[in-house]
């Protein structure tokens, strides 16, 4: 089969996944896009690993531990936004800025809404 | 055009149609259903690609665990169900990202085209005979790989204890969540962050 019908999907996973994670206001949705992203970069390597075909199967063995270190990431990336919803009250990541720079120096906690 | 062709070009439009909705959805629940039928599609184009596990592991551990938790914390963050207008960046910064997504995927199809674009794949026979890919992919990785795939556990078990680590960080309430409950809430009331400790 062609290579280039898969490398123009994990293109189009770029895309969608940058998209998300820049458009996007709720911290959740974020994670949506970057979720995209590793897939796009899965695609990627089950791709050349087929293309190639490797011996070892790096391409998919590779796939695997990106799947594994995105199954962590998310865990703690929620329990994280979690934290983020008992102390604000909302996860919208345009007026969450306790950890931003101060804005006008006065105070290094900003929680204006 | 091969039968793989076919049926690898129609699994891709559905992923990406399924990812395009998914980011640009109004309605957070169905962002987070459209990237089930994304990761779903995705794992076909697996299949095609002739690699069987990663299309099972990618079924079990995105569409059966990754999108439970995120379909979870939609939940525990009480999304609105529904049209929620405060969902996405004002319409500059949505541009603005539409300008860098489209630039970057743009980038990186000229550079992969121009490299390996016309290449073609000898996926192996479909009949699904006796030499399963699996067991060459097993071997490999349980001989070569192994001690990358023991760390693995080990990120594992750190991210089990971050999480829970975190999840517990209110017993120790700091100045931030003392801030976060002095002030009135009006908009999303919540009892969870005004509980007396």
């Amino acid at each position: 089969m062609h290579l280039w019908p898969a490398l123009l999907l994990a293109c189009v996973l770029v895309a969608a996944g940058l998209y998300g994670v820049l458009a996007r206001r709720n911290a959740v949705l974020v994670l949506i896009g970057l979720e995209l992203l590793l897939n796009a970069a899965n695609l990627l390597l089950v791709t050349f690993d087929a293309a190639y075909a490797d011996r070892l199967h790096s391409g998919q063995v590779m796939t695997l531990f990106v799947v594994t270190v995105a199954a962590a990431e998310v865990g703690v990336a929620l329990a994280v936004v979690l934290l983020l919803f008992r102390r604000r009250g909302d996860v919208d990541l345009l007026t969450a800025r306790d950890l931003g720079e101060p804005r006008d120096g006065s105070t290094g906690v900003e929680v204006s809404r | 055009m091969t039968t793989r062709d076919v049926l690898f070009c129609l699994l891709g439009l559905l992923t990406a149609a399924a990812a395009v909705l998914s980011v640009t959805s109004r309605q957070v629940v169905h962002a987070a259903l459209w990237l089930v039928t994304a990761l779903g599609a995705l794992a076909g184009c697996y299949l095609v690609l002739g690699a069987e596990v990663v299309a099972l592991v990618q079924v079990l551990v995105y569409v059966g665990a990754v999108v439970v938790l995120l379909l979870f914390a939609l939940m525990l963050t009480r999304a609105p169900i529904g049209r929620s207008p405060d969902v996405d960046n004002p319409l500059l910064a949505r541009v603005a990202a539409g300008v860098v997504s489209l630039t970057g995927a743009t980038l990186l199809a000229v550079l992969l085209l121009s490299v390996v674009g016309s290449r073609t794949v000898d996926v192996g026979s479909a009949d699904g005979g006796a030499r399963s890919a699996a067991q060459p992919l097993a071997r490999s990785l349980f001989g070569s790989w192994v001690l990358p795939f023991e760390l693995l556990s080990l990120l594992l078990l750190a991210a089990l204890v971050a999480a829970l680590v975190l999840s517990r960080a209110r017993d120790r309430d700091d100045t931030l969540s003392r801030i976060a409950s002095i002030e009135p809430d009006v908009e999303h009331p919540t009892d969870v962050v005004r509980e007396p400790r």
